[in-house]
């Protein structure tokens, strides 16, 4: 079974991977899965999810092999195609991140082992969006109904995409808060509003008080043409242990990292803050999505 | 203008002025065709003000494979010749699938380095991309 999209999931099999990795986090659950061989292809940076997959692996019973772009024969010309058409041999599943949209389904429709995608361009990041709903309910023991505030370069960032989708599916409520010109693709709002009758409101200043996840994800400076506009709003969109005063006590805040300078590092100490815990979380939640490529 | 009747083959009309060479490189249909073709462009329509007709002959245009055209012109219609006389008609509809046509409208999309493109109608009728998941209108893919 590949992992290409959230959209190709449905929720009961959401709820399969969540309640899978919640057992192998428990101790309570090994994966069937040992003695396999995964191949992880990064043609770009990672460290989470390329390590966590790694750590998955191994902790499953599983070996790894690792493909490296800057010391392969990409160097020499070789394709996309090629490549993973050669390291489906070497392995019993692929877990694929590049930079080009698409790339993740272009390799499942090609070969016939599992492919997981570790993150096509600015399109999919399906495990990470795993993660994030595995945090929010093993923070607050639900998703829905929750209020759920995504907040930051909404325009960019491939998890939020990808989370307020699930969000969607889940019967969250969601509340969007970005600069102005990083706003949510509208008609894609407007998509999870027709199909999960989501409830989504839009804010355009930090403020929390009704927020039970506060989900942040970095403004990308280079994405302005003005550099002192992307300072300021840069500046305006970090958040301040101030910021989290009227904050409800039991808040949530999640980040996918790296994290640079959009929370104040004084927050990192505090109760509500939650995102290393969620990017640890990444070992079991990709142990469980392993059980499920692999099983099907 | 005089154009010569057809014997044999496919007349395009009510094409959106402008677009009859748009709806040339659809059907595929380039120097090396060996048969007539004609192409009139800016026809005075009391419909559309001016349209662009295409009579091609020696080619049965297929219902689906004539869908591709709505892509640039929805509402050309279709006349299929036999003898001389018009054995059936059709106006074009949006197809539900494109595949191996246009290109994605995503320029970070793995089709634009050479994967064949394929695109799903929605509900609402936009395109989307089987690869990038990117929703594009029909006149963006060609």
């Amino acid at each position: 079974m590949d992992v290409i999209s959230i959209r190709d999931m449905e929720k009961k099999d959401i709820e399969g991977i969540l309640d899978s990795a919640e057992a192998i986090h428990a101790g309570r659950k090994k994966p069937g899965i040992s003695g396999k061989v995964l191949a992880t292809l990064f043609f770009e940076a990672s460290t989470r999810t390329k390590l966590s997959f790694q750590s998955a692996a191994l902790r499953s019973g599983m070996e790894f092999i690792d493909f490296l772009p800057e010391t392969s024969s990409l160097k020499k010309g070789e394709s996309f195609e090629d490549t993973v058409k050669t390291v489906e041999g070497y392995a019993d599943a692929l877990v694929i991140r590049h930079p080009r949209e698409g790339s993740a389904r272009l390799a499942a429709d090609i070969l016939g082992k599992p492919v997981i995608n570790g993150g096509d361009g600015g399109n999919q990041h399906p495990t990470q969006t795993l993660i994030d709903l595995y945090s929010i309910r093993k923070n607050k023991g639900r998703i829905k109904g929750l209020n759920v505030t995504l907040f930051g370069d909404l325009k960019h960032a491939r998890t939020m995409r990808s989370l307020a989708y699930a969000l969607g599916m889940f019967e969250a409520k969601v509340t969007l808060v970005s600069p102005q010109g990083l706003e949510m693709d509208q008609s894609y709002v407007k998509e999870l509003e027709e199909r999960f009758n989501l409830q989504v409101s839009v804010k355009t200043e930090p403020e929390f008080s009704e927020a039970d996840v506060l989900y942040v994800c970095r403004i990308q400076q280079e994405r302005f043409a003005d550099p002192l506009e992307a300072k300021r709003v840069t500046e305006r969109f970090m958040i301040r242990k101030a910021d989290l005063k009227g904050a409800k006590d039991d808040l949530v805040i999640l980040h996918p990292l790296p994290k640079i300078n959009e929370i104040e590092n004084s927050i990192d100490s505090m109760k509500q803050a939650k995102y290393f815990e969620q990017a640890h979380n990444g070992v079991p939640v990709r142990q469980a999505v392993l059980e499920y490529a692999l099983s099907r | 203008m005089q154009v010569d009747k057809i014997e044999m083959g496919t007349v395009i009309d009510h094409i959106k002025a402008g677009k009859a060479a748009k709806v040339m490189k659809l059907l595929e249909i380039g120097e090396n065709y060996p048969h007539r073709v004609a192409i009139l462009i800016n026809v005075p329509s009391k419909m559309m003000k001016t349209k662009d007709i295409v009579k091609i002959e020696g080619k049965a245009v297929s219902e689906e494979g004539a869908n591709i055209i709505a892509l640039v012109s929805p509402g050309a219609s279709i006349n299929l010749i036999r003898n001389s006389k018009i054995e059936k008609k059709f106006t074009v509809a949006l197809p539900k699938e494109v595949n191996g046509l246009g290109h994605c409208a995503n320029p970070n999309c793995i089709t634009a380095e050479g994967a064949k493109t394929r695109f799903k109608m929605e509900g609402d009728g936009r395109y989307r991309c089987h690869f990038c998941e990117r929703r594009s209108n029909a006149e963006e893919l060609v």
